[in-house]
C-alpha cells in the first residue's frame, strides 16, 4: 500500500497537503482507488463554495461505484483539477499526483488543528488495513 | 454461510484476481482494470469463469412435452442437435423465476443452464413440476464452465485445442457440439462471438492455463456486466424477477405465445395489458447511470434497473423501465444524487460484435 509518509489523511480516505502558500490540496489515496476500480466521473465542488471539515463535497465515481468525498479541511475551494475530471483514470495511475481540489483556509490556527487531528501515514495504513 | 468456489478459483487467486461475493460464490470481480478487461472481449479474446452456473441435464422419454410446459419459450423450435434457446422460467402468475439457456441433444435429452443465485429455487421448482412426466433431472456440479469470447476467441480456442477444431468448426450461432467430455457452444453473455465449454471440473484449471497461453485475457465479472448490459442483454434480479412480466421487461421476444401449446404463466400473459416497457438509456451529459435511479418522463416516471458508463462508447448507458407510452428519440431526466440530466431514449443493444448501434 503507497502512503507516503508527507501527507495526513482522513478516515474515509481522503489525503491533505498543506502547500508552502498555506493552501490545502485534497485527493483520494492510493488505497480508495485500488478498492474503486477504474475511476470514469468526477464531480468536484464549485470555485468559490466554502466547506466545513468533515463535508460532502466531490464524488468519485468507477465503472463499480459512486465514492462520496469529504473535505478534511475547512475552506475556501480556489481551484479544482480539471486534468483530472477530463481524464479520471489518472487518479489510478498516480493518487498522489491527481489531486482533485485545493481550499483555502480562512483560519490558519484552525486549519493547523484540524490537520493535525487527521491521520498520519501510519495510522492511515493501519485503518486502511483492516477494511 | 460458507462462501462457495469453482474448480478455478485457485487460478484466479494464482493471477491476483479481486474476488467478491457473488451470490454466494468468491469470485473474480476483475484481475487489475476492469476496462482493459472489457476491451480485450471487444476487441479480441477474453475468457470468464462462469462456473457458478449451473448445469442442469434433463432426460427422458416425456423431456419435449415436460420443457413445452416449463418454458415460456418454445423447444420445439430446436430442429438441429445441439441447438440452444433462451427462455424465461415462469410462475403461474407470469413473473420471472429465472432466465436461462436450454441446449437439445434429442428428444430425450437437454441441458439446461441457469443463474448462479437462483440455481437451488430453479431446481426445486423443476423436481416440483416433474409430476406426470416421465423426466429425471441432473444437477451438474462436476462441470466447470469457461467462457471465450471476443472476434478472436474462436481462433485462439483452435489455436489453444486444434483437435477440437473439427467439432466445433461448424457450430453456427446459438448451437453446441459434445467434443469428447466437453461440451462446445457458441453461446454467449458479451454480444460476442465465441464458445462456452463446459468442461469436467478436474480439467478446468489446465483449460484456464492453456487458453491462458493462447493470448485469452482472464475477464472477470465487473466486465462481463458492462458488456452485458452494452449487448442490451437482461441481467435476472435486477432487469426482471418473480414481480415483473417478461412484457415489461423487454422479453416478448422470447414468448411462444402464438400457438395451442399451454405453459406456466401463459394464462397470466395473455391477461396482461403491459403500462411498462424496458428501453435503452444513453446520458447526454458525462457521468454514470446507476440501477434504481429515479427517470422522470412526460408520461410518468421510472426507474433505472441496470446502469453503468459504457467503456465502448465512453458514456453513460443505462436500461431503464419506463412508461409504455414513451417513445426512443425522446429525452427523459434522470436524477443523480437529486439534480437532473438529460438521456436519450434509445432502442437497445447499444453495441454488438464491436460495433456501436446506437447515438
Amino acid at each position: 500500500m503507497n502512503v507516503p509518509a508527507t501527507l495526513k489523511y482522513a478516515k474515509s480516505h481522503e489525503w491533505a497537503r498543506l502547500e508552502a502558500d498555506g493552501t490545502v490540496s485534497i485527493g483520494i489515496t492510493d488505497h480508495a482507488q485500488e478498492a474503486l476500480g477504474d475511476i470514469v466521473f468526477l464531480e468536484l465542488p464549485e470555485a468559490g463554495r466554502t466547506l466545513k471539515a468533515g463535508e460532502e463535497c466531490a464524488v468519485v465515481e468507477s465503472v463499480k461505484a459512486a465514492s462520496d468525498i469529504y473535505a478534511p479541511v475547512s475552506g475556501t475551494v480556489i481551484a479544482t483539477n480539471q486534468a483530472a475530471v477530463d481524464a479520471p483514470e489518472t487518479i489510478n495511475s498516480d493518487a498522489y499526483a491527481a489531486w482533485l481540489f485545493k481550499l483555502k483556509p480562512k483560519d490558519g490556527a484552525l486549519c493547523s488543528a484540524e490537520l493535525a487531528a487527521l491521520l498520519d501515514a501510519a495510522a492511515y495504513t493501519q485503518v486502511a488495513g483492516s477494511e | 454461510m460458507t462462501i462457495l468456489t469453482t474448480p478455478l478459483h485457485a487460478s484466479h487467486v494464482r493471477l491476483g484476481a479481486k474476488l467478491v461475493d457473488f451470490a454466494g460464490w468468491d469470485m473474480p470481480i476483475h484481475y487489475g482494470s476492469q476496462i482493459e478487461e472489457h476491451h480485450a472481449v471487444r476487441r479480441d479474446a477474453g475468457m470468464f469463469d462462469v462456473s457458478h452456473m449451473l448445469g442442469i441435464d434433463l432426460s427422458g422419454p416425456a423431456a419435449t412435452p415436460y420443457l413445452r410446459n416449463l418454458l415460456a419459450n418454445d423447444v420445439t423450435k430446436l430442429v438441429l442437435p445441439g441447438r440452444a434457446l433462451y427462455s424465461c422460467l415462469l410462475n403461474e402468475q407470469g413473473g420471472v423465476i429465472d432466465d436461462l439457456i436450454v441446449y437439445y441433444f434429442t428428444p430425450g435429452h437437454y441441458r439446461i443452464v441457469v443463474n448462479a443465485g437462483t440455481a437451488e429455487k430453479d431446481l426445486a421448482w423443476m423436481e416440483a413440476r416433474t409430476a406426470g412426466y416421465d423426466v429425471r433431472l441432473t444437477s451438474r456440479r462436476d462441470l466447470a464452465l469457461i467462457a471465450v469470447q471476443g472476434p478472436n476467441a474462436r481462433t485462439k480456442f483452435w489455436h489453444a485445442y486444434p483437435a477440437s477444431r473439427a467439432a466445433s468448426e461448424a457450430l453456427i450461432p446459438f448451437q453446441a457440439a459434445f467434443d469428447g467430455d466437453w461440451l462446445i457452444a457458441r453461446t454467449g453473455y458479451t454480444g460476442e462471438d465465441g464458445f462456452e465449454i463446459a468442461v469436467p471440473a478436474a480439467q478446468a484449471a489446465g483449460v484456464w492455463a492453456q487458453l491462458h497461453s493462447a493470448g485469452v485475457a482472464p475477464c472477470g465479472l465487473g466486465c462481463r456486466d458492462t458488456l452485458r448490459l452494452e449487448a442490451g442483454m437482461n441481467l435476472y434480479g435486477q432487469d426482471m424477477d418473480e414481480t415483473v412480466s417478461p412484457l415489461e421487461a423487454g422479453l416478448a421476444w422470447t414468448l411462444a405465445l402464438k400457438d395451442e401449446r399451454d405453459f406456466i404463466g401463459k394464462a397470466a400473459l395473455l391477461a396482461q395489458q403491459p403500462t411498462r416497457q424496458l428501453t435503452g438509456l444513453l446520458l447526454k451529459e458525462r457521468g454514470v447511470l446507476r440501477a434504481h435511479q429515479a427517470v422522470r418522463t412526460a408520461r410518468g416516471n421510472g426507474e433505472i434497473t441496470s446502469g453503468s458508463f459504457s467503456p465502448t462508447l465512453q458514456q453513460g448507458i443505462a436500461l431503464a423501465r419506463l412508461p409504455a407510452a414513451v417513445a426512443a428519440g425522446e429525452t427523459v431526466d434522470v436524477d443523480i444524487r437529486g439534480k437532473l440530466h438529460p438521456a436519450k431514449v434509445v432502442k437497445p443493444p447499444f453495441v454488438r460484435n464491436g460495433k456501436i448501434l446506437v447515438s
